[in-house]
């Protein structure tokens, strides 16, 4: 057990220090590039008061290590910094538009999740037949395929065509429940869609390096059903690396999200970050690029913790 | 030599992509941003080929030149990313101790942030310009190049000859590029296929997000972004470069497969 919870702690102070490390990159990147930010923001037709005025705004006159100290204290303290365009708190503005992201991507998950396990069994149990094969060309085309090209053949198609889903996918409070699920059907679509091949892939070669080990055989030479020895041989013995796989696609939808919501004009991060990149509102990408960043490294870390965790051998030390 | 069928449709594809990039201005019908008609989203004639575009111009002519950009930025960003990850790759291989932690570590703290990310934030402070967007396309994906090149360079280094060129008191120079460099090559490029693809998306997908390639310059994800407003009216002409993207991205794909597999029987498995 100590050994288990050894691991554990490790991992996670990791997981802090690299989140740690990676504000400091996402600081760095933003101050230590040649060029002079204010004049970048402003263009070259601004008068120098607006570019003094902007630099103080930015606390440019600060060294950079003490602008970084002032950031990182406000950001313990849940203070994101002011938006430079709109002048307004940038928590408040990004709390709400955290929501409807996770909103998408939660459903997105319960949707592709499982049917992505199943679709791995099955190719695994056709193996070399004609689903497996069906199943590997999909996952070629849809790894070829960028988000958008997905997106706007579903709204072609679906939503201007046959008129089932909205494209533009705007959602608010007043919504209920049901309402909200029908506006958003198609980004959740293809949310699913972009991360199903690369999880499918990934689940079947778990599973199959399962079904090459010593008891699978047995199971075999016993005479079991092929169903019988995938439900509960291999199955069990696969759950470490499938949940790996899922958390691993997840932190992969968190990015796939923001193609996805500029695409829908959904209201939510990922529209919020690219809105800002464009109008070089720096405090809000700092702010945006972290949340996103550290939502990357916690369902990488769950994975991790996961395999930890499922490993037998753990939590029997001698 | 037989070309399995998958592998010669992906390089024919391939290299007429890259055949109508070079010679984009003499296949172009009209050029680059000139406004051919006063009627936008005509659809497909005998005189625009593909119909016109959301200002009127010719929709071919911007796919031609679209690609010739999309291909030339990718390629420029992979050359970029290959030298930079499997030269600091090798070095970090060959030297070993603490160079090689704090080089590895410093690349993993890189991909702990997904790229899409990374680059967004670094555009916010750039200049959006072709050679930047090369830059920071090919910097952040030398991070993976280095992984793959080191972890090849760390099998290399303990075979025979590499001691034996040692021994000789041959220099790290020689170590790297006559004796590692050859021995990794292989699955190195097979690697460059699969790179090519990333950053074919990648920067179709800045451009698409506004932040890549700049109007009036033509770009696939480019071109997609300024037609996706017809989608809604049920004019299709923001497919047309989606569609090129995922063609270019599976055939170079299919031809990547196949130099992988035939590399990795050629070497009975170690590629």
């Amino acid at each position: 057990m100590s050994l288990l919870l050894k691991l554990l702690a490790q991992r996670i102070a990791l997981g802090l220090l690299l989140l740690f490390l990676v504000s400091i990159l996402i600081f760095a990147g933003t101050i230590i590039l040649p060029g002079d930010v204010a004049q970048q923001i402003l263009g070259q037709s601004a008068t120098p008061e607006a570019l003094a005025n902007l630099r103080r705004d930015l606390g440019l006159n600060d060294p950079p290590l003490q602008r970084y100290f002032s950031w990182l204290g406000g950001l313990l303290q849940g203070d994101l910094g002011t938006s430079l365009t709109s002048g307004k708190d940038i928590a408040e503005s990004i709390g709400k538009r955290l929501g409807n992201t996770l909103f998408l991507a939660f459903w997105a998950a319960i949707i592709s999740v499982p049917l992505a396990i199943l679709l791995g069994l099955i190719a695994v149990r056709y193996r070399e037949r004609w689903p497996d094969k069906l199943i590997s060309a999909v996952t070629l085309a849809s790894i070829s395929v960028p988000e958008f090209l997905i997106a706007y053949v579903a709204i072609f198609f679906v939503s201007v065509r046959l008129r089932w889903a909205p494209s533009v996918t705007t959602i608010n409070d007043g919504m209920s429940l049901g309402e909200k699920l029908h506006t958003i059907s198609l980004p959740i679509s293809v949310l699913t869609l972009v991360v199903l091949a690369h999880m499918m892939r990934m689940t079947r070669a778990a599973i199959l390096n399962v079904m090459q080990s010593a008891y699978i055989e047995t199971a075999e030479l016993k005479g079991l059903r092929m169903f019988t020895i995938i439900w509960k041989h291999a199955f069990p013995n696969s759950i470490a690396p499938v949940v790996n796989v899922v958390m691993l696609n997840l932190a992969y939808l968190v990015v796939g999200v923001v193609v996805i919501e500029v695409v829908f004009t959904y209201p939510g991060m990922g529209q919020f970050l690219v809105d800002h990149v464009s109008k070089r509102d720096i405090p809000v990408v700092q702010a945006c690029g972290l949340i996103f960043a550290a939502v990357y490294i916690g369902l990488n870390m769950v994975a991790d913790i996961v395999s930890i965790v499922a490993n037998p051998r753990l939590r029997h030390p001698k | 030599m037989r070309i399995p069928i998958a592998a010669l449709i992906g390089l024919i594809f391939t290299f007429a992509y890259f055949f109508v990039a070079i010679f984009a201005p003499w296949i172009a019908p009209y050029s680059m941003a000139e406004v051919v008609s006063r009627d936008v989203w005509l659809p497909p004639s005998s005189e625009f080929l593909l119909g016109t575009d959301n200002l009127g111009r010719d929709l071919l002519s911007r796919m031609i030149y679209g690609g010739r950009t999309t291909i030339f930025i990718a390629t420029a960003a992979t050359i970029l990313s290959f030298t930079t990850g499997s030269i600091l790759g090798f070095l970090a291989a060959v030297l070993g101790g603490w160079a090689d932690q704090a080089m590895s570590r410093f690349v993993d703290l890189i991909m702990s942030i997904p790229s899409l990310i990374f680059a967004l934030v670094v555009l916010s402070v750039m200049p959006v310009t072709v050679p930047v967007l090369i830059v920071v396309m090919g910097l952040l994906d030398s991070t993976r190049v280095y992984r793959l090149a080191r972890a090849v360079a760390v099998d290399i280094n303990v075979m025979d000859y590499v001691e034996a060129a040692k021994l000789r008191g041959e220099g790290r120079g020689w170590i790297i590029f006559r004796e590692i460099l050859p021995n990794a090559l292989s699955p190195l490029i097979a690697e460059m296929g699969l790179r090519f693809i990333f950053m074919v998306l990648f920067v179709s997908t800045l451009s698409f997000l506004g932040l890549g390639v700049q109007p009036p310059q033509a770009d696939w994800g480019g071109i997609v972004k300024e037609n996706a407003d017809g989608i809604v009216y049920g004019i299709g002409a923001a497919l047309y470069p989606a569609v090129a993207i995922a063609t270019l991205a599976i055939s170079v794909n299919l031809v990547a497969d196949w130099i992988l597999n035939r590399t990795t029987s050629l070497k009975g498995g170690r590629g």
